[in-house]
């Protein structure tokens, strides 16, 4: 043990020294590196960061980072993180290859990266977060402490493993894809050949012109095709709504894996996006990433809060006039409501169209006063009641009318 | 371009100043013959770089500017078929057989060029500019694919087109849709952001260089404090340049100075009716007053 340690140690001079394979290996390793990191990059990505690093003159390690960003990164987010990764790669002051993890200087070295990379760490947890008090989060865990809040959470955790069964999913499948045929956008302005169309397809109509002498006898037709719309789905899973996170989280789940436009979000006191994880080839892992996404099931909800997170961010990228955006709540806020309608009215600003459908609204009686919902209202194209999955089927007809 | 060192030197000449990054991007996508995707919020600069590398290239400047329903025949190419109509009457006419005249109304002379086309026939390379590529659907960005990897375009009636130089291709996107992998890989990425207060200000003096430098100091901390606040359309470099213009119009000298005219003038900046409720006269004097 004590001389693997040594013969491991990463030393601060150069890591290279004793076996090194020559530069095409280093740079594949940081691709590796990089790849780890969650990059999408293929063998020919090493091939162009190769190509690109021999058209310098001069190799400072600011110009080699910055022209293999160019190279490596492919989106705004990746392009924010390379400068980190890059110096924990290349400068020895980052994460450790996986090798030497096992001993303890690995160990300490993980210390030392998870204090100066406090930028990164924090980046990623900034999407659990947009609340900024536990207080009001957990209602139910009362003022006995954080262990019982935790074990509260446990129990959600594993609930939520047996809340969907392949059956449930199954049936689900069918049911959304019925519903995104359903809601179909009839206002694609790609033109396609059409027997009954409404514009005239010059291109064929004059091949066709040549054989009868340059008289356009029969008149080839084009029109717009329909298009299907984008639905997003955002599910509300606090503990108001525990009873119908069975039908509802089926329902999502079969809405992303039938249609791979559809994009899918948990909120509870935070707002995370499950839909990479829904997509999962692997059932079994599918629930295992779900559950760990969906950490807090059952506590409170922020309604206003997330929503007005969504409409600035996942928004911004993923929502415009194509999309359906479904809210799956009661709307039962466990903060004040007046952040609910400023944040709808923001996400309605990307062209959208917003559905709500609310449990709560098939009882007798029901009067949207929740204070959220009374404020929601005037933003919503449709908003229905719907408590299990059968309800959620006999929508389809008011969603074509949409 | 030898490094990208000289390349921003040029491109600074033309009144463009590059953050590194960028200039490093541009460098390696010009030497590595690869397109470049340029994101970043509206009002960065995204398209005026591409002006500006035509510039400095010496060379011509084609811009396809994407929508949805974007489709060959405004990208690629289209046949004139009032004129091929027209040809057809007369060669009925002429007795000219019907297959001599198919074989003429589909050669080049009935060929109208779109941007792609042109980009890939012409002698010198030019830029080519793709511009707000995620406004266009899905159909499109696969066709693009295509041409952007082989750069030649097949006509049904012609045959294949291969180019005689390969365009310089820039896209920019700025996040209406997301852009597919496949798409994303093709090209060399950079992310073009705000620019941070020192380079603003290298932006200002460049283009106006006869504004009076403390006033051009004011212009640009209160452009970025308002940049800060939370708005709807976040004022871009082009609006600042018009605010900056705007001033200079109204003879205001300093800021802090003309709460009226400044009320008037950050119509270049605020543009739509939320932000300017949101930004009431005496908060801009109060931002103008911390920018001086």
């Amino acid at each position: 043990m004590t001389r693997d340690l040594t013969l491991n140690r990463p030393s601060r001079a150069t890591r290279f020294a004793a076996r090194d394979p020559g530069p095409a290996a280093r740079l594949a390793g940081f691709m590796a590196h990089l790849r780890a990191e969650g990059f999408r990059l293929g063998v020919a990505e090493t091939g162009l960061a190769m190509a690109a690093l021999a058209r310098l003159d001069t190799f400072p390690p600011e110009t080699v980072c910055r022209a293999l960003k160019a190279v490596c990164a492919s989106d705004a987010d990746q392009s924010a993180r390379f400068d980190d990764l890059f110096n924990a790669f290349w400068l020895n002051n980052g994460r450790v290859r996986a090798r030497i993890t096992q001993t303890r200087s690995a160990a300490r070295d993980h210390q030392r990266t998870s204090q100066t990379g406090a930028g990164m760490a924090s980046g990623t947890g900034k999407a659990h977060a947009p609340d900024d008090g536990h207080d009001d989060g957990d209602s139910e865990s009362g003022g006995t402490g954080r262990l019982m809040a935790t074990s509260v959470q446990n129990l959600m955790r594993r609930d939520l493993r047996e809340l969907v069964s392949p059956d449930d999913i199954r049936h689900a499948e069918t049911l959304a894809a019925r519903l995104g045929a359903a809601i179909r956008d009839r206002r694609s302005r790609r033109r396609r050949a059409h027997r009954r169309g409404r514009g005239v397809d010059l291109r064929r109509t004059l091949r066709a012109a040549l054989s009868t002498g340059g008289e356009p006898l029969h008149l080839h037709r084009r029109t717009r095709p329909d298009r299907p719309v984008k639905l997003v789905v955002l599910c509300d899973v606090s503990g108001s709504m525990l009873a119908y996170t069975r039908p509802y989280l089926a329902f999502v789940t079969g809405l992303t894996r039938a249609d791979p436009t559809a994009d899918a979000y948990l909120f509870h006191t935070g707002l995370v996006r499950i839909t990479s994880a829904l997509r999962d080839d692997d059932p079994l892992r599918m629930l295992n990433r779900l559950s760990l996404l969906a950490e807090g099931v059952g506590g409170g909800s922020r309604i206003g809060a997330n929503l007005d997170l969504f409409a600035r961010t996942y928004a911004r990228r993923f929502v415009n006039g194509r999309s359906v955006v479904v809210i799956l709540s009661d709307g039962y806020d466990s903060a004040s409501p007046d952040q609910l309608g400023p944040a709808l009215s923001l996400l309605k600003k990307r062209g959208c169209r917003i559905i709500w459908l609310n449990p709560l609204k098939g009882w007798r009686d029901y009067a949207p006063v929740a204070g959220g919902m009374a404020a929601a209202l005037p933003h919503l194209d449709l908003f229905a009641p719907a408590t299990t999955l059968a309800d959620l089927a006999r929508l389809e007809p008011e969603l074509a009318r949409l | 371009m030898e490094n990208p060192d000289t390349l921003t030197e040029k491109l600074r000449e033309q009144g463009y100043v590059a953050h590194p990054d960028l200039a490093m991007a541009l460098h390696l996508s010009l030497a590595l013959g690869r397109p470049l995707l340029l994101e970043g919020a509206a009002g960065v600069g995204k398209t005026e770089i591409a002006r500006a590398l035509a510039t400095v290239l010496g060379t011509e400047l084609l811009r396809l500017q994407c929508y949805e329903g974007l489709d060959a025949a405004q990208a690629i190419y289209e046949w004139n078929y009032q004129r091929q109509l027209l040809s057809i009457r007369a060669a009925v006419e002429d007795g000219e057989s019907a297959r001599q005249a198919e074989s003429r109304i589909f050669s080049e002379d009935y060929l109208l060029e779109r941007p792609l086309l042109a980009a890939i026939r012409r002698e010198q390379a030019p830029v080519l500019l793709i511009d707000e590529i995620d406004r266009a659907d899905e159909e499109f960005e696969a066709y693009l694919l295509e041409v952007l990897s082989d750069f030649q375009i097949t006509i049904p009636e012609l045959g294949t087109i291969t180019a005689t130089s390969r365009p310089h291709v820039i896209l920019t996107a700025n996040g209406t849709r997301d852009l597919s992998d496949a798409l994303r890989r093709r090209c060399l990425y950079a992310y073009v952001d705000y620019p941070d207060r020192d380079t603003e200000l290298a932006i200002l003096t460049t283009r106006c260089p006869d504004i009076d430098a403390a006033l051009g100091r004011q212009i640009v901390g209160f452009v970025q404090a308002l940049r800060a606040e939370d708005l709807e359309k976040k004022p871009g470099i082009a609006e600042m340049l018009d605010f900056a213009a705007a001033l200079g119009g109204l003879g205001v000298n300093d800021l802090g100075a003309d709460p009226v005219a400044l009320a008037a003038a950050l119509a270049t900046l605020l543009k739509t009716r939320s932000d300017r409720a949101a930004i009431p006269p005496e908060v801009a004097a109060r931002l103008a007053g911390r920018a001086a």
